[in-house]
């Protein structure tokens, strides 16, 4: 197959954000809600093309790129994403008239990072797409330029994401002055052979964890995101949860499993502190905080520390597992940010979770979906939460890492408190302020989709996507 | 004395750690932090140029050309943001950037 042909929804998405560019300078702002529809349209392009190409695992431009089940499954996710960030974008930022024609294009180009960097299959191809990626994420997080907040976000999510881009750099370098080269495979024969024991090699492996444990927001490195999730306009928040976070992680996963298999008990250790510190960290920071976009931050921390435990047994079960997380938990977000949108008072937009208080009584529907994702989130049973929660401990009670799942059940039980906080809140205690109905079909869509989708229901679907997420993890050993 | 692989990589390391201890010590300007990214960023440079030329292998000089390249996409998007900052706050400096705690 060419190599044009392998990158197709990539260049799709590439020359598309051209388009849309094109498209914006001429119309202006007035553009934006066409620009918001293009922008989903293209990435149903990029999607419809990339499951039309797909044919097992190919590599293009000198293996610098890879398709593979594993990237096919994750770009799905992200593709998924992308469309409900921009479905919950448009009535928000119209109404604050930042409603410019840059941020469709600017979601589009970081979309093209992230799916880069999914299929990346060498050092260089990773640190491109990472930072393509990453310099969108920069301007979106300060896109509403004239607050301080998020301009404040978009400064100090740009000198702590710098930062770690040049920790991982660093590690690169390491990695390939010790292994001879940037390629995946030829690193992992590197580290097969004589390199099974280079000082150089782990010290590399060491700063590439860091960078990367940064892009996913696990502690130590999750200095940034209470602060970017509060200050950046709440959709692009919402972007934030749900797209770069799977990415980062798809990242994680086959920057440590492709190249260096042979090292799993060097990077394991490393990777199961980082997943107990974010576990802990999200569970009782999290307890404390009155935002509830700074309490779906210390959420996301937690989250991404379970599924690292995933991850940390090295297994195909562990990766799997992973990539059942993450897809439940793109859901989650997407529904959870949803209804935070969807917290209007007469006044504007509200993110104090007291605000939530009654709402069971004035608005029944909305609650009922919050409730579900709440529940979700904190992992009980039957809903799809648990399910996620469920394959990742599955795998590392069968990776013998016992007291891990050990920690892993006590801090989802600790975390479990402030989702269930937040639906005592709504169904016991009395109203103090009426939340407005929904007036956005797009929010409301995403919400009560995702709500579906996390409820009972999803029986139905679990099983066609753990065996898709088995077949895309078998593929990457 | 002849310099070797070695000294390359110790001259990268200094700077690199410069660079890392630039941004947290640093309390007055965020110019110094944007400058210390670059010096991080430059070191790896060196560290990628001395092991191509070590292992006479050109990825590493292709790949310092791509850092060099994303460095100053890199710094023309921090210094908009910090124009953006100022224009808000009126001020870069470090100590100043609290508005939200975390």
């Amino acid at each position: 197959m060419p190599d044009v042909l392998t990158v197709l929804p990539e260049l799709i998405l590439a020359l598309g954000a051209m388009g849309l560019l094109m498209i914006g300078v001429f119309n202006q702002d007035k553009s934006f809600g066409l620009l918001n529809w293009l922008a989903s349209g293209l990435f149903l392009a990029a999607f419809i093309t990339m499951i039309a190409t797909s044919s097992g695992r190919v590599t293009a431009f000198g293996g610098l790129f890879i398709t593979d089940d594993f990237a096919l499954f994750m770009k799905t996710v992200i593709l998924t994403g992308a469309i409900f960030a921009l479905g919950l974008s448009g009535q928000y930022l119209r109404e604050r008239g930042i409603a410019r024609f840059e941020y469709p294009v600017l979601i589009v180009l970081a979309v093209l990072g992230m799916m880069m960097m999914v299929s990346a299959n060498d050092l260089l191809s990773l640190y491109i797409g990472l930072e393509l990626q990453s310099l969108s994420l920069y301007i979106l997080a300060a896109f509403n330029r004239d607050k301080l907040r998020s301009s404040e976000a978009g400064l100090k999510y740009f000198v702590l994401g710098a930062l770690s881009s040049g920790l991982m750099l660093y590690g690169i370098s390491l990695i390939y002055g010790f292994s001879g080269s940037t390629s995946f495979e030829a690193i992992a024969a590197y580290g097969a052979g004589d390199g099974a024991n280079a000082i150089g090699l782990i010290f590399g492996i060491v700063f590439l964890i860091s960078g990367l444990a940064f892009k996913v927001s696990a502690v130590p490195f999750h200095m940034w995101t209470p602060d970017v999730y509060e200050g950046a306009p709440t959709p692009v928040t919402a972007f934030f949860g749900i797209a770069p976070k799977v990415a980062a992680m798809a990242l994680f996963i086959r920057a440590l499993i492709v190249p260096f298999p042979d090292l799993v008990d060097q990077w394991q250790q490393v990777v199961i502190a980082l997943s107990v510190a974010s576990m802990v960290l999200g569970a009782f920071a999290a307890l404390m905080q009155t935002n509830i976009k700074r309490l779906m931050a210390y959420s996301s921390i937690a989250h991404m520390g379970y599924a690292l435990t995933g991850l940390a047994t090295g297994t195909i079960d562990g990766v799997q597992g992973v990539l059942v997380y993450m897809a439940i938990y793109m859901v989650m977000t997407a529904g959870t940010f949803a209804l935070i949108l969807s917290m209007r008072r007469k006044d504007g937009l509200t993110e104090d979770i007291a605000d939530l208080a009654g709402l069971a009584k004035s608005r029944p529907a909305l609650a009922a979906a919050m409730a579900i994702l709440m529940f979700s989130m904190a992992g009980i049973p039957l809903l799809a939460g648990f399910f996620a929660k469920l394959y990742v401990f599955l795998a590392v009670v069968n990776a013998g890492l016992y007291w891990l799942a050990v920690v892993g059940f006590v801090t989802s039980t600790v975390g479990a408190v402030y989702y269930l906080r937040i639906v005592k809140l709504m169904y016991f205690d009395e109203p103090n302020e009426t939340i407005e109905p929904l007036k956005d079909r797009g929010i409301a869509t995403v919400g009560f989709v995702s709500a579906a989708l996390n409820s009972p229901l999803h029986l139905v679907l679990i099983w066609p996507l753990t065996v898709a997420a088995g077949v895309a993890a078998q593929s990457l050993f | 004395m002849e310099i070797g692989l070695g000294h390359f990589l110790t001259v990268a390391a200094i700077l690199f750690t410069l660079g890392i201890f630039g941004i947290f010590l640093n309390k007055k300007n965020v110019i110094i932090i944007l400058m210390s990214i670059e010096l991080m960023l430059l070191a790896v440079n060196i560290n990628l140029v001395a092991f191509s030329s070590y292992l006479n292998d050109l990825t590493g000089q292709v790949f310092a050309m791509f850092v060099l390249t994303v460095a100053a996409a890199e710094a023309a998007i921090g210094l908009a943001i910090l124009v953006v900052y100022f224009r808000n706050r009126g001020t870069i400096a470090v100590e100043q950037i609290n508005q939200m705690q975390g």
